[in-house]
């Protein structure tokens, strides 16, 4: 899957786990810079992620994502 | 993982429309609890859930009613993550008629939220606090092959549960929620981990057992997760991935399913579990239409696989009917032919005994429900109502919103495992009155009465998008064309047989006007539904031989845009009169009246039952009904499809 569907479809996936519209999903995006971004709503939304390319994410690859970014690059390798 | 559970299968859909409809119910001013519920009542995925969840929260601290949703506390003590199974519960209990408001105990603080009286859990004063605990929460050791040791280890923990009952009991007064524990997947000596004492399969189930014997005996309620997890597999159970990372005690994807499980619960604890189940007949309990198949034709024996199919529906409403829960029949037919497999057919294990009320008509089934409820005494929001036929389905949920009413998948194999696992009438409790329950609704009901229609049908109807589609004969229909003339027995006006040559023959005879007609709407499409034949007689006047439908499309108005259709052509064909006959058969007497409600007059009755009608063309506005008219073939209209 090439990086514009990939982001396509994230802009998707973070309006439904953040419940909100307004977020732009670039490679720089981080928890940092969203309100609500807390570890648990991480985990939602990775696992959303996993659900909706239909893939797997190891333990280790999800400890290391610093960034959206990092995120579409995993992505990328597995689709 | 099994999609029926996982996926709550025997809901519908949720909407594409969902988000515009909890907006909307954001910012409307209330009382919400109606529109709340049945957005809920979908199969929805946890972003849906927390997103409906979050809606009621803003709603509750807005102040807004929730009305007739009824405000339940519960507290919620777990040793997991149990953050996102929250906003699941509260929208879960929604489905179910229940306002919950979860009060949400820090993570891991399950023995100081009971015993001591100022815990947050025991300060909120909650009607229920539900003990989340999964088998890690437990001061287990494994003893392996020591007897004297497990059962000391057994007792060290239903000793520390009953501890817990026993301060929520003193400080609260709430009742406590108990979940049995779902063992883990891996063994150490494989199979004889059931049989070795000490093993943590083991001491699991002589804690489980031990847990369900307190529990019936100190009135508190059991929530059965190792059922749960068995039934969905303990491998997709337990998510271990999940429990490293955030604690999370099974699978994020079985978080609505649980949800859905509290949720029942906490309704059969308020009293709300359903009472009643009302059974389709045909292709629900036996397989084929008796209408039209006949007693020798309906499957419903042994050895046949969809007959045995039909026969576990029957056999799991029979059962149900033994713990108490009333039975009732609604069908399109008429009484007799209804009636017929439960008097004669050997293999019918539902008699009509088992039924306490009995409603064959050819009335919409919502007014039959509604009618069965009024006989029964009970409300809408008791009844559950079984129906193959996604339109039935679709219109008793759109004018009847309190009825449950679940999908059903395309295998009758499996109707009986759909319709347990919606949970409809979960039951915390069970007294020998239960036992009698059933025969004591059906000693007080009479044959209800259906006068009153219930309103609405017309915009129903409209919603289902329906478009009808008008051929002449032709040799792509042609096979259908014969297998609805020769098989159709009810809705057949004269019951003409007709073989493959004679509709040949009809079909290239100008002499002979013939429509085909299909039917699809937003389920799916039909098919061919209906046939007319109409031969011209004398000068001026077409006679109709042959008028045939399929029961499967009764009540849609089909036949009135079949009369437009057929007065449409008769008034290019210079046609000024239409001729009726109504012959009647054993199986036909649905269309008695058919005429007479089209507008014809009669003309001619003799002994036999036999009428003739008239109806001039001329000047004739048969009534129109909502749905998309394509006609296309005809000669007259210029139009020559490629054959």
């Amino acid at each position: 899957m090439d990086e514009p569907e990939i982001y396509d479809r994230l802009a998707k996936i973070f309006e439904a786990v953040f419940d909100e519209d307004s977020i732009k999903v670039t490679p720089e995006l981080s928890a940092k810079n969203v309100d609500g971004w807390d570890s648990l709503t991480h985990i939602r939304l990775i696992l959303t992620i996993e659900k909706a390319f239909k893939i797997k994410f190891s333990t280790s690859e999800i400890g290391k994502l610093q960034n959206v970014g990092d995120l579409v690059a995993l992505i990328k390798l597995r689709t | 993982m099994n999609p029926l559970f996982a996926e709550l299968q025997w809901l519908p859909r949720a909407p594409e429309e969902f988000p515009e409809r909890l907006r909307a119910l954001g910012n409307s001013a209330g009382p919400l609890g109606r529109e709340l519920r049945a957005l809920a009542s979908h199969a929805l995925d946890l972003n849906q859930l927390t997103k409906l969840a979050k809606t009621i929260g803003k709603a509750r601290s807005g102040g807004k009613s929730l009305d007739p949703l009824v405000p339940f506390r519960l507290a919620v003590v777990s040793n997991s993550t149990i953050d996102m199974i929250v906003p699941a519960l509260v929208a879960s209990a929604a489905r179910h008629g229940i306002a919950v408001e979860v009060i949400q105990a820090e993570y891991d603080q399950v023995a100081q939220e009971a015993l001591s009286p100022d815990s947050k859990v025991n300060c909120s004063k909650p009607d229920a606090v539900l003990l989340a605990l999964d088998y890690r929460a437990l001061p287990l050791q494994l003893s392996l092959g020591d007897a004297k040791a497990s059962s000391a280890s057994v007792q060290r923990v239903t000793g520390y549960l009953q501890s817990l009952h026993n301060g929520i009991k003193t400080n609260s007064d709430a009742v406590c929620i108990f979940q049995t524990f779902a063992p883990p997947v891996e063994t150490l000596f494989g199979s004889l981990d059931r049989a070795i004492p000490g093993t943590l399969r083991s001491l699991i189930d002589c804690i489980n057992r031990d847990l369900a014997e307190f529990v019936l005996g100190s009135g508190d309620v059991l929530l059965d997760v190792a059922a749960l997890a068995e039934t969905v597999g303990l491998s997709d159970w337990h998510n271990l991935q999940l429990w490293n990372m955030a604690k999370f005690s099974f699978s994020d994807e079985l978080i609505p399913l649980y949800a859905d499980h509290v949720a029942r619960t906490v309704a059969a604890v308020r009293g709300k579990s359903r009472k009643a189940l009302i059974l389709d007949l045909d292709n629900t309990v036996w397989g084929g239409v008796i209408g039209d198949d006949g007693l020798e034709g309906i499957q419903l024996a042994q050895g046949d696989a969809r007959g045995e199919a039909y026969l576990a529906v029957q056999r799991f409403a029979l059962d149900l009917r033994q713990r108490g829960i009333v039975l009732a029949v609604s069908s399109k037919n008429s009484d007799e032919v209804a009636r017929a497999p439960f008097l004669k057919h050997p293999e019918m294990l539902l008699k009509l005994d088992h039924i306490a009320v009995f409603q064959a008509n050819w009335n919409d089934k919502a007014t039959n429900i509604q009618a069965i409820a009024e006989e029964l005494s009970l409300g809408l929001d008791s009844m559950v109502f079984l129906d193959d036929n996604p339109v039935e389905r679709g219109l008793v949920r759109h004018l009847l919103p309190q009825v449950a009413v679940p999908e059903l998948p395309a295998d009758p194999a499996y109707y009986a495992r759909t319709l347990a696992a919606a949970g409809y009438f979960e039951a915390v409790t069970f007294a020998n009155e239960d036992l009698k329950r059933a025969g004591y609704y059906q000693e007080n009901a009479k044959r209800a009465n259906l006068q009153k229609q219930v309103g609405g049908v017309d915009a129903y109807l409209a919603s289902l998008d329906m478009t009808i589609t008008f051929q002449p004969f032709d040799a792509t229909g042609r096979a259908r064309i014969v297998q609805l003339i020769n098989k159709s027995n009810q809705y057949n006006l004269t019951t003409r047989r007709y073989t493959d040559p004679e509709v040949v023959k009809a079909e290239n005879d100008p002499a002979v006007f013939t429509l085909q007609v299909r039917l699809a709407d937003i389920f799916g499409d039909n098919g061919m539904i209906s046939i007319v034949i109409c031969r011209s007689g004398e000068a001026g006047l077409w006679e109709i031989d042959t008028w045939v439908m399929s029961c499967r499309v009764l009540g849609r108005k089909v036949e009135q845009m079949v009369l437009r259709e057929i007065v449409e052509h008769a008034r290019m064909a210079g046609i000024r009169k239409l001729i009726g006959a109504y012959r009647p058969t054993e199986r036909n007497q649905l269309v008695v009246d058919h005429y007479a409600k089209l507008g014809f007059t009669k003309v001619e009755e003799d002994e036999s039952g036999s009428t003739r009608w008239e109806f001039l063309v001329e000047d004739a506005q048969p009534e129109s009904a909502p749905m998309k008219v394509v006609s296309h073939g005809f000669a007259s209209t210029k139009k020559i499809e490629p054959a």
